[in-house]
């Protein structure tokens, strides 16, 4: 029998987590054993990043810590068992099966639960809250039969379900009952301009909006609102708020507050001694604290007390940053200026969709808080210039305004000491800057591993970097950006290493410069680096391949594979249709038109692909390298053969350039577009290069991109001829392919070259570099050793080998697993 | 350690038949096992075809290399990283892969199962 007290934990959310791991780091286990209680079926996973299970992160990547962390710290967890009430004279706690649980002293962390408001028709089917991994998991299922949703709430919850639905597919509206958006956070013009950032992306806002009821028979059609109107909609998610959970707290007699919330002292102490109460449940120097950072410090001031330390929790900051569909706002301090005699200043431009206020103190000396709209990148330099009170210089419009030369610049390593950098976690820069100096870190991964700062929220890892650089850069070493363990070299180094010493093979490139045996870091960049270099066929180095590039061939769910055959420019004929269509239907494949004018066939095993090539080789199609980082698709339109607006012939330029670049290995895929006049239905100013026609001849455009962070491309040289074009193109290209980082598309290339597309222009066309010559004729020389890798391999037995499933049988993968859908068929989920 | 008298040797494809400085796979009674050749080292490996992350099989299609010394393999979906030798995630998360000891006789190579 052990001779130690009973402590119980009742709630294992984050704040209940992180007192477990105080509970560990302090030595509290010597003193009692612990036994935690949680009523969701898993061990406590990151709430704050939970849109990203949304999004496709497992439960798994979500835990706080695997469930063999608390068995080695000696925890006992049970999931799955509530605690439903607690008899305080006899301390045993009862869980929802009677069993009864001795405790020598109770820590309740029973977080909070949705507000929801109690309008009429909540019940319904198709009304749902943001709070748990149960709650995504209905929200998920129930959208794909839904075409709208209505979000009720505008505060930061709010606004994050909202992006969540709608990068589901889902027309989506936010109704906000305040006249303003996150209201807590942001003023009138402030949240006027997000309002119409938001708006920008198609995201409807509603403000001052009342909610009456909400109707549909049975299930969710339409709210009504107390002015009146109507708004029609499939789905309801509710975000009004946070409702503390003290249920088991009133249960036994604890004292709670008038409006919820379990009343604790500044020591985490309930209205009886023996037990505390820490998190979203607490309602602490007359407040709910409703995010991580506070909460983690309740935990750690409870633990102190268990350990007989006073310590007292005393209240923290509010301030908050976030990234809302690409836009970011950030509030900090005193963001409303209510303190006395504080002074605004104001930047506001409503083109870019910025605007930035901070209040500074009356005698002008420190920053009092401020809010950030559209650019909060400087966020948690204001951040900790409010809190740590640095004294502000003579010119304070510094801060928010960067006019060259003007700005306020303040290093991170001028900080104070005292400085809290990751405020989740409660680290000061002195502590960061004593774990690099004791383990000679180079990697912010280490400094976070090491200190746990940034691990919380997130927030402050660009901070991270910036202090990791800054002391490196002090400490006179050199800081570059080199690829992996393997090689202490740039990727420009590698190029110029591999083009001096003539070296062909990875093997050979590792033994003369590398250490180990690699990684996948540094294995596909070399093959991309041998790729462009030497255009040699990529399956020569297959080993050091992304499987895509090994394969020859994108793989997908379920490991099957895609096979997409270029179309040039999107013309096909009706012949090489039909072939398509037979090879599909003989494969059993999924066939969709991409929106890259062609056609991809999915769901081909992978000992299938060389014999589908093959085929579709054999009626003259050819790789579409769809799988590599190579040209991709050139999008035309019909321009003058057919279309009356039509200024020039884009199809028959988009075929040429199409079939001059295909097969061209670059740092990231390329696509381009012509159109045939200002119209644009090539969209090819969404493309790395773009050709309209105009009466004259072409305007090229350089450098956009779709995707993630979408760019429109920059003019770069009109009226053109055919010639004149492919020639830029040719040594635009080339210059990308030779100092491009990895995986940089070429707006962000051209976003890092000094200069930008002036500079572009000077290297490109007035050969300011004297470096034309030579990139014409690389060029020239990737055009003419051009090969379609497919039709290599379907030539050779001895590489269509490598395409069997296992080398000891010529049995076919029977854990590839389809179900129907539509008359063709999709893999089975995940 | 494993006890080697314990360990049944199941001889699976000539030495030709597997990648140099790479995965692949065979099929063992259903099961899927990932043989891999490191060519610098000498070194050959198997562990479980099935990424522990999304049970895909597919250990063999990724890429090895080391880290620090230890030799490891990156699946080819997310890049999760696992020891060639204790079969532990390498990447910080809880998921295992089982290991199995292989041998080579004259050009013959073997799998150990218990
Ligand atoms: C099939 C297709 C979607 C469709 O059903 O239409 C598609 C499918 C994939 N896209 Fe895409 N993209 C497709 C058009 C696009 C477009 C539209 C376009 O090309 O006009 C874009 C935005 C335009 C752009 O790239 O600038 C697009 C932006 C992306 C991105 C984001 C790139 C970025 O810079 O942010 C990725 C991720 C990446 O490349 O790293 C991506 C990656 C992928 C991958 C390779 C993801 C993967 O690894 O599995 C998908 C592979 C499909 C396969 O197995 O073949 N796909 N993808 C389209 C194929 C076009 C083609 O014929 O080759
Ligand atoms: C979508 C979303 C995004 C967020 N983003 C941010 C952010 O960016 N920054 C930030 O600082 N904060 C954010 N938050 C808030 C943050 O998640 C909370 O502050 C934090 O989770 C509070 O932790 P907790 O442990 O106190 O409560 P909870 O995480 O709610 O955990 C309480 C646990 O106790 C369990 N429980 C309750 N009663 C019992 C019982 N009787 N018996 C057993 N178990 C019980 C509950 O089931 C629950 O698992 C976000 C929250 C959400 C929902
Ligand atoms: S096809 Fe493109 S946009 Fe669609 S899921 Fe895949 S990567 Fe994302
Ligand atoms: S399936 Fe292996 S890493 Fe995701």
């Amino acid at each position: 029998m052990s001779t130690k007290k009973k402590l119980i934990v009742v709630g294992n959310g984050m704040t209940g987590y992180k007192f477990c791991e105080k509970f560990i780091e302090k030595g509290l286990s010597k003193i009692y054993d612990i036994t935690v209680f949680g009523e969701e079926p898993w061990a406590a996973y990151d709430r704050v990043h939970l849109t990203d299970y949304y999004t496709g992160t497992s439960v798994r990547d979500l835990k706080m810590a695997p469930r063999e962390w608390y068995e080695e710290n000696g925890i006992e967890l049970r999931t799955s068992y509530k605690i439903t009430s607690v008899d305080r004279d006899k301390k045993i706690a009862y869980n929802q099966h009677g069993d009864e649980f001795t405790y020598d002293t109770l820590v309740l962390s029973t977080g909070s639960d949705a507000f929801v408001p109690p309008i009429p028709g909540v019940d319904k089917k198709g009304v749902f809250v943001y709070r748990r991994i149960e709650d995504l998991d209905a929200i998920k299922e129930y959208v794909t039969n839904a075409k709208s949703a209505a979000v009720i709430g505008g505060g930061l919850l709010g606004l994050e379900a909202a992006k969540a639905v709608m990068d589901d597919g889902l027309k989506t509206s936010v109704v906000e009952f305040a006249p303003r958006l996150m209201p807590r956070q942001l003023d009138d013009d402030g949240s006027n301009m997000l309002k119409s950032e938001l708006e920008k992306l198609d995201l409807d806002i509603l403000l001052s909006k009342n909610t009456k009821s909400i109707n549909g028979n049975g299930k969710v059609t339409a709210m009504e609102f107390a002015d009146g109107s109507i708004l029609e909609t499939d789905m309801v998610v509710v975000s009004a708020g946070i409702r503390p959970r003290d249920e088991l707290a009133r249960e036994c007699g604890l004292t709670v507050g008038e409006r919820g919330g379990i009343l604790v002292d500044e020591t985490m102490r309930t209205s009886d001694p023996s037990i505390f109460a820490i998190g979203e449940c607490a309602l602490a120097l007359g407040s709910i604290w409703g995010l991580v950072a506070p909460c983690y410090d309740m935990a750690d001031v409870c633990a102190n007390n268990l350990l007989g330390e006073e310590a007292k929790f005393e209240g923290a900051d509010l301030s908050t940053k976030l990234k809302l569909i690409g836009i970011e706002v950030a509030s900090f301090g005193d963001a409303f200026g209510v303190t006395e005699g504080a002074k605004p200043i104001v930047f506001h431009n409503i083109p870019n969709g910025i605007y930035k206020k901070i209040f500074i103190s009356e005698d002008g000396k420190h920053l009092l808080g401020g809010i950030l709209v559209g650019d909060a990148e400087d966020y948690n330099m204001l951040y900790q210039t409010y809190a740590s009170k640095i004294k502000l210089p003579a010119n304070p419009e510094g801060l928010i305004i960067k006019s060259d030369g003007g700005g306020f610049e303040l290093s991170v390593l001028d900080l104070p000491d005292e400085a809290v950098i990751c405020s989740c976690e409660n680290v000061t820069k002195k502590s960061l800057i004593e774990a690099v100096d004791e383990f000679d870190f180079t990697q912010v991964g280490q400094l976070k591993k090491a200190t746990k700062a940034g691990t919380g929220c997130g927030g402050c890892v660009p901070m991270l970097d910036d202090l990791l650089t800054a002391k490196l850069e002090a400490s006179g070493k050199v800081v570059k950006k080199v690829i992996c363990e393997h090689f202490d070299y740039t990727r420009q180094e590698l190029f110029d290493l591999i083009k001096v010493e003539e070296i062909k093979t990875y093997p050979e490139l590792l033994k003369k410069h590398g250490t180990g045996s690699g990684c996948e870091i540094c294995k596909p960049l070399s093959a991309s680096l041998l790729a462009s270099i030497w255009n040699e066929h990529i399956t020569k180095h297959s080993n050091i391949q992304d499987t895509n590039d090994k394969f020859l061939a994108n793989i997908q769910k379920g490991g099957t594979y895609s096979v997409v055959p270029r179309i040039a420019g999107g013309e096909i004929t009706p012949d090489k249709l039909i072939v398509i269509g037979q090879v599909a239907k003989k494969y059993d494949l999924y066939t969709k038109i991409t929106g890259g004018q062609r056609i991809d066939l999915f769901g081909a095993k992978v000992e299938e692909l060389p014999e589908i090539w093959k085929e579709l080789i054999e009626a003259g199609f050819e790789s579409g390298h769809a799988y590599g980082k190579s040209l991709r698709t050139v999008k035309s339109c019909v321009g003058s053969t057919w279309c009356r607006y039509g200024q020039q012939d884009s199809v028959s330029f988009a075929l040429k350039v199409e079939n001059r670049y295909k097969g061209l290995r670059s740092p990231h895929k390329l696509k381009g577009g012509v159109s045939g006049c200002i119209r644009e239905c090539a969209e090819a100013r969404g493309k790395d290069f773009g050709i309209i026609a105009t009466d004259k001849g072409y305007n090229l455009l350089l450098c956009g991109n779709g995707g993630a962070n979408p760019k429109h491309a920059l003019l770069f040289a009109t009226d053109l001829d055919e010639e004149t074009c492919i020639k830029y193109l040719d040594r635009f290209l080339m210059f990308y392919i030779k100092t491009a980082a990895p995986l940089t598309r070429t707006a962000k290339w051209l976003d890092n070259l000094d200069g930008g597309i002036d500079y572009l222009k000077e290297v490109v066309i007035e050969d300011s570099l004297g470096i034309c010559e030579q990139l014409d004729k690389d060029m020239e020389k990737l055009v003419d050793t051009y090969a379609c890798e497919w039709k290599k391999v379907v030539e050779d037995p001895e590489m269509i080998k490598k395409f069997r499933p296992f080398v000891n049988s010529d049995a076919t993968d029977d854990s590839i697993k389809f179900t129907p859908m539509r008359e063709m068929k999709k893999p089975a989920n995940w | 350690m494993t006890d080697t008298a314990t360990i049944k040797w199941i001889e699976v494809a000539p030495l030709s038949e597997f990648e140099v400085d790479g995965g692949k796979a065979v099929i063992i009674e259903g099961k899927q096992i990932a043989v891999y050749y490191f060519q610098d080292r000498d070194e050959w490996y198997a562990t479980d075809n099935e990424c522990p992350h999304q049970k895909q099989q597919a250990l063999s299609r990724g890429m090895i290399g080391s880290d620090g010394d230890e030799p490891k393999v990156a699946c080819p979906f997310h890049k999760k990283s696992f020891s060639l030798k204790s079969g532990k995630c390498l990447s910080g998360e809880d998921y295992e892969i089982n290991t199995y000891p292989v041998k080579v006789e004259g050009d013959l190579v073997y799998i150990g199962l218990d």
